[in-house]
């Protein structure tokens, strides 16, 4: 019997010993969801422990998720709300969560800060309906698309970089290029693109597609997204692009990343979010260079994108909310993540005064560079699209039915029309007709 | 065991036991402190309530639930994923994947993309199980023989079933890859040209069948080679007596009394086909294009990938595909009954 009384004696203190200890810290905890495309999270990590370090009444936790499922998690979280609900978020489907951003001005010491670091697309792209006024969140990262090449490929075919010795190359004349390059050296591919429509975007805003209307609808068929489309369908039937990217990888996004750091493909259309990672795998084993994108009627313009952070409305800690976003977001904390993390900056503070990058690679550098001046090129329709409440639809529609064509289970006008559809139907769903 | 017994002295034996058995009777003697009272409160024929109580909660929130969900959500439409915030639409959902003007061509249906994966999946449900299940046979044929190292090969068979659809599906994609994969390295040391096994519609839907087929036969052949041996070596002289050669006592003898087995294999085998999806998603990604998209990834897609969700539409495409799988199995096992008896 007394064996019995001490093992139900100690049961009950097993069970109720987490509440109390809980109760005795007094603290708030606050959790972010958060994915990883490189070192980021440590980053986070290493800066949140400092202002945990400051502020011994509030701990944050990092729950880090793959990228493929966080826009699901992050869905079920929200709508379920309660202790489930995470306070903060990183995001790149802005749009998707905009009934269940918290909004910060309330409790910020200073919105005007906000507003005049953060470019105006970012902050719209949180706000619904009227509201032309509320703070949300921030962009961890501004990313842009455009191509990288190997530069060491194009030395020892005595090839000239077009960049080098045009002043405004068009994609014709980079394809010429990096099929003699890949000719002469053996290698197996000359040109890939990642299999993203955001990634076809720019190329067909360059050949002078026009996607976005007046009333925030888009009309896909045009000359531009045409020739554009055209362009990748014929890298395939020529053989010139590896296959795996936008044939073999179903209905996912895929990237050409493996070929280039393999040192098997010449030119590789992606962003600037390949830098850190390029730099890790790559080392020195030959340069590589991200090059201006290619121009076209239409100019020469890359993407705009990259992840938000946001304040989620299902916290139960407002104010304590609102304090960690506006640390991440200050100027010389943002500045220390984008200085380890290798990103280009969304603060325009930080983006006019330039980083001071934690990194002894010379083609980091010049990528960095490269990309920074891409920046002002932008066109409005770039911005346009990526910060479009449907522009989801409009990339992940493009990605898949360009795949059926390049697999010949559809012809281009099949495809234009499917996307046409599913982006009138996401367009209905959002606003409500059309 | 025997061992122990002759080397340890009478005493020590008796702690070892003890050693054992202690923690258990104190363990149930702990339960009994627990349930000796609410077996009072309950009495004796409630508490079998109390002890199916917990696999019920499971059974009711994990699958039941779930089910019932799935229902009403195929008869809804919207972005929320709460029930209370998703309208109402009848049979529009059903309406919209059954909307076609040529079931032929799947280009023409509203949802060409749910018609695609009901054709993928038919062909691959009618390859895929046929080779399996005569696959499976033949090796339960062959493994019920005396042969040398038979339980050797019965382990070698069934290992790949140990294996998670996902380990699977990434070591063949390794060995099939264009760029550094197995098969195509041998290929090219043979003087063969490398072959784009994932990026070739008709190569990719084969690979997958093979897949497959490799990795579940060895579930079917045991059950298969249980089947065979419950057959009375009796019968197998009788027959070899009246002059019956290998062919005719497969025939008259095997594969009638082997049907009641054949039934189940068929029939669970029929049903996983129909499910295929995490392997197959590995491997290909329902690429090339949409050669090798079937149904279930057609529903995890509407569902979980495109942007805006279609929690209905993927709901709606679920019950129609559980309606199918119901009257195909009904179907079948009402032929496998009929053949029974006669």
């Amino acid at each position: 019997m007394k064996v019995r009384t001490i093992l139900m004696l100690l049961l009950i203190v097993t069970l109720a010993l987490p509440t109390t200890s809980l109760l005795a810290q007094g603290q708030v905890e606050l959790r972010v969801l958060w994915y990883n495309d490189g070192i980021e999270g440590d980053v986070l990590r290493e800066l949140l422990d400092r202002f945990e370090a400051e502020n011994p009444g509030i701990k944050v936790a990092i729950d880090v998720v793959a990228y493929a499922d966080l826009h699901n998690i992050l869905r079920a979280q929200v709508e379920a709300g309660g202790a489930n609900a995470p306070d903060m978020v990183r995001v790149t489907d802005t749009a998707a969560f905009r009934d269940f951003y918290l909004d910060l001005t309330p409790y910020l010491a200073d919105p005007e800060y906000w507003t005049a670091n953060f470019a105006a697309p970012v902050l719209n792209s949180f706000r619904k309906g009227e509201d032309d006024q509320g703070i949300y969140g921030f962009p961890t990262q501004f990313t842009v698309t455009g191509p990288f090449i190997n530069r060491t490929l194009f030395e020892q075919a005595g090839v000239d970089v077009p960049s080098d010795v045009m002043e405004q190359p068009t994609w014709a004349d980079w394809e010429a290029a990096a099929v003699e390059v890949a000719e002469v050296t053996g290698v197996p591919y000359a040109i890939a693109i990642d299999r993203s429509g955001h990634r076809v975007w720019g190329p067909a805003l360059s050949n002078s597609a026009t996607f976005l209307n007046p009333d925030g609808s888009f009309t896909v068929d045009s000359p531009g997204f045409r020739k554009t489309a055209e362009m990748i369908i014929g890298w395939h039937e020529r053989n010139i692009t590896p296959l795996g990217v936008w044939v073999e990888s179903g209905g996912e996004y895929a990237s050409a990343r493996p070929e280039f750091v393999n040192g098997q493909l010449v030119m590789y259309m992606s962003g600037s979010w390949q830098i850190a990672g390029f730099s890790t795998d790559i080392g020195t084993t030959f340069d590589w260079d991200a090059v201006p994108n290619p121009w076209g009627e239409g100019g020469s313009t890359g993407i705009p994108g990259g992840a938000v952070m946001a304040g989620l409305n299902t916290t139960a800690h407002p104010e304590e909310v609102a304090k960690v976003m506006e640390y991440l977001a200050s100027e010389e904390i943002l500045g220390e993540f984008t200085a380890k993390t290798l990103f280009i900056p969304g603060h325009i503070g930080l983006a006019t005064k330039g980083v001071a990058y934690v990194t002894d690679d010379p083609n980091v550098e010049q990528a960095l560079n490269t990309f920074l001046a891409e920046v002002p090129k932008l066109s409005d329709e770039a911005y346009g699209l990526q910060y479009s409440p449907i522009t989801f639809p409009l990339n992940v529609n493009i990605r898949d039915r360009l795949s059926q064509v390049i697999v010949g289970e559809l012809t281009l006008d099949e495809a234009i029309v499917k996307i046409q559809e599913a982006v009138d139907q996401a367009y209905i769903e959002v606003y409500g007709s059309k | 065991m025997i061992l122990i017994s002759r080397t340890i002295p009478p005493r020590t034996r008796q702690a070892f036991s003890d050693a054992l058995v202690k923690p258990f009777e104190l363990l149930m003697s702990t339960l009994d402190l627990l349930l000796m009272p609410l077996q009072r409160l309950l009495g004796m024929r409630r508490m079998a309530y109390f002890f199916v109580a917990p696999n019920m909660i499971i059974f009711g929130v994990f699958i039941l639930l779930p089910m019932l969900l799935n229902f009403y959500y195929g008869f809804t439409k919207g972005q929320s994923i709460l029930l209370t915030k998703r309208e109402f639409v009848g049979t529009e959902n059903i309406e919209t994947l059954l909307a076609c003007e040529d079931y032929s061509n799947p280009n023409t249906c509203s949802e060409d993309l749910f018609w695609r994966g009901v054709r993928n999946t038919a062909t691959y449900v009618a390859a895929q199980v046929s080779t399996m299940v005569l696959l499976a046979l033949a090796t339960a044929l062959a493994l019920n023989q005396k042969v040398v190292l038979r339980g050797f090969f019965r382990s070698v068979f069934f290992y790949p079933v140990l294996l998670s659809p996902v380990v699977v599906a990434l070591i063949w994609k390794w060995f099939l890859r264009y760029d550094n994969g197995l098969l195509n390295f041998l290929l090219e040391s043979l003087g063969y040209e490398r072959v784009q096994f994932l990026a070739d519609a008709s190569w990719a839907r084969f690979w997958v069948i093979v897949v497959s087929d490799w990795a579940q036969m060895g579930f079917y052949t045991l059950i298969l080679l249980a089947g065979l041996q419950a057959i009375p070596a009796s019968l197998y002289e009788a027959a070899e007596i009246d002059g019956a050669n290998v062919w005719k006592r497969f025939r008259f003898v095997t594969l009638p009394l082997l049907m009641p087995t054949m039934t189940v294999v068929l029939v669970l085998a029929f049903i996983r086909a129909v499910q295929v999806f995490d392997q197959v998603f590995v491997l290909t990604g329902g690429g090339p294009g949409t050669a090798t998209l079937y149904i279930v990834q057609y529903i995890f897609r509407q569902a979980f990938v495109v942007s805006p969700r279609q929690y209905g539409m993927g709901a709606a495409a679920s019950l129609l595909l559980a309606l199918v799988l119901l009257v195909l199995t009904l179907t079948q096992l009402y032929f496998a009954r009929r053949s029974e008896a006669t």
